[in-house]
């Protein structure tokens, strides 16, 4: 078709010019090819990368998070079962200690009754053995008196008296013990 | 050229609104005409483009990464994903996308100093398109039902009585293989023509005014202001004009290859 400026032989704007489809076609051909070829993979590529960039991220943060969870539980669990530990040990040393405290004062006790035991058992043979001596010395002493008293007169009451006071004196200077006297002596 | 043309004729102090001839432009060689060079410019323009800004994509984009990324993200996701869906929409982002930036540059040539014409106001490209568009989206319903299956699937909609059909399948065929891609080319083209029909009405009737002296001279500068308005207007037509084109072609794929209507 040929475009002529002429007004009167203008052709319709309604039908297409070969030329133009031709070179139209072509054109979008060409561009389409570009865009198929290189710019629309780019793109789908880059989009590819973002939504790994934002999901993997996204992931990651979330497996952290899982793992830190994780590890704090660990040590929770490691805090209760040392805090478990720390108690049964205090509460095993305190029943140990109170045991040993208990043995202690029992050993103590019957070591404080054994020497109890054997100082009473010296103090009666020490006992047994004064008044055994005692018992000598008082009846010799009795004979001496008596023999005393026998050989003199025995008349008068200030005498009497007077002996018994020289026997007691005497008795004193012998011995400090004045109830062991008596006893022998006559009334 | 057509502000030339235009002059010529106003030498007979007659005014003469421009018509179809605003739409021809004489060759440069051969049948090498502007529009011709325009097309093909345009071709290498959005392909540099797409090239040099898809070279170094980063995961978080930069100024420039972000407006061809918004871009392509219309064609992708708007167009291509919610018309198409599944798994397949991947298939035709090139498609769209180039539908969507080839009809839209050489919409907005019409409005760029130097350029000032709308490539897609000659019926032959928007035709080319069509026919682009024509081929995909039969070759999806083919090769997603085969060739009885795409028939069956296009022609006979179901839930419908059967003596129905034989009124509803003609209407199917009429719609699907002729209707819908002629309309889709005349649509472009017609907006196109029309838009740069009355900016050059607006612009020629200036002139007109202001070399008529006196007192029509004091309308010229208020044609100029018209013009200037449906040069705004004419943009945003130009957008929707290159948006429904690529969004009708997506349409009219996902149609082919859905599994039930």
């Amino acid at each position: 078709m040929h475009s002529l400026i002429l007004a009167a032989e203008e052709p319709l704007p309604v039908l297409p010019v070969t030329s133009e489809i031709i070179v139209g076609a072509v054109a979008f051909a060409l561009l389409l090819g570009v865009l198929w070829k290189f710019a629309v993979p780019r793109f789908e590529a880059m989009y590819t990368q973002r939504t790994d960039a934002i999901e993997g991220g996204l992931t990651r943060a979330r497996e952290a998070q899982e793992a830190a969870d994780q590890l704090k539980k660990q040590y929770e669990d490691q805090m209760a079962d040392l805090r478990a530990q720390a108690a049964r040990i205090r509460d095993d040393a305190r029943a140990e200690g109170q045991q040993i405290k208990a043995e202690l004062r029992a050993q103590a006790e019957e070591e404080a009754a054994r020497i109890r035991l054997r100082g009473e058992e010296q103090l009666a043979a020490q006992r047994d053995q004064v008044s055994r001596q005692l018992r000598g010395e008082i009846s010799g002493l009795s004979v001496q008196l008596a023999e005393r008293i026998i050989g003199n007169a025995l008349s008068d009451d200030a005498r009497r008296s007077d002996t018994i006071d020289t026997f007691l004196s005497e008795l004193d200077g012998l011995e400090p013990r004045r109830d062991a006297a008596p006893a022998g002596g006559p009334s | 050229m057509s502000a030339m043309v235009a002059e010529e004729i106003l030498a007979a102090e007659e005014f003469v609104p421009p018509g179809v001839g605003s739409f021809i432009y004489p060759p440069i060689f051969g049948e090498v005409t502007k529009p011709i060079v325009m097309v093909v410019l345009s071709a290498v323009i959005i392909a540099g483009y797409f090239v040099v800004t898809s070279r170094r994509l980063a995961v978080v984009p930069g100024r420039s990464q972000f407006v061809a990324e918004s871009f392509y993200g219309i064609a992708r996701n708007t167009m291509a994903r919610d018309q198409i869906g599944g798994t397949e929409f991947l298939r035709y982002v090139p498609l769209i996308l180039g539908l969507f930036s080839f009809v839209l540059v050489n919409n907005l040539f019409g409005i760029i100093p130097l350029f000032q014409f709308p490539t897609m106001s000659r019926i032959g490209f928007p035709v080319a398109l069509a026919l682009f568009v024509y081929v995909f989206y039969h070759y999806a319903g083919f090769r997603k039902h085969g060739f009885v299956g795409y028939f069956k699937h296009a022609l006979f909609p179901p839930g419908a009585p059967a003596f129905v059909y034989v009124i509803i399948a003609p209407i199917e065929f009429l719609q699907k293989f002729i209707v819908q891609p002629v309309a889709l080319a005349i649509r472009v083209f017609a907006a196109m023509f029309a838009g740069h029909l009355i900016l050059v009405l607006f612009a020629v009737a200036a002139e007109f005014l202001l070399l008529q002296g006196g007192l029509l001279a004091v309308a010229a500068p208020l044609s100029f202001i018209v013009a200037i308005a449906f040069t705004f207007l004419e943009a945003l037509v130009m957008v929707i004009q290159a948006y429904i084109f690529a969004l009708l072609a997506a349409v009219f794929i996902g149609a082919a290859v859905s599994e039930e209507h």
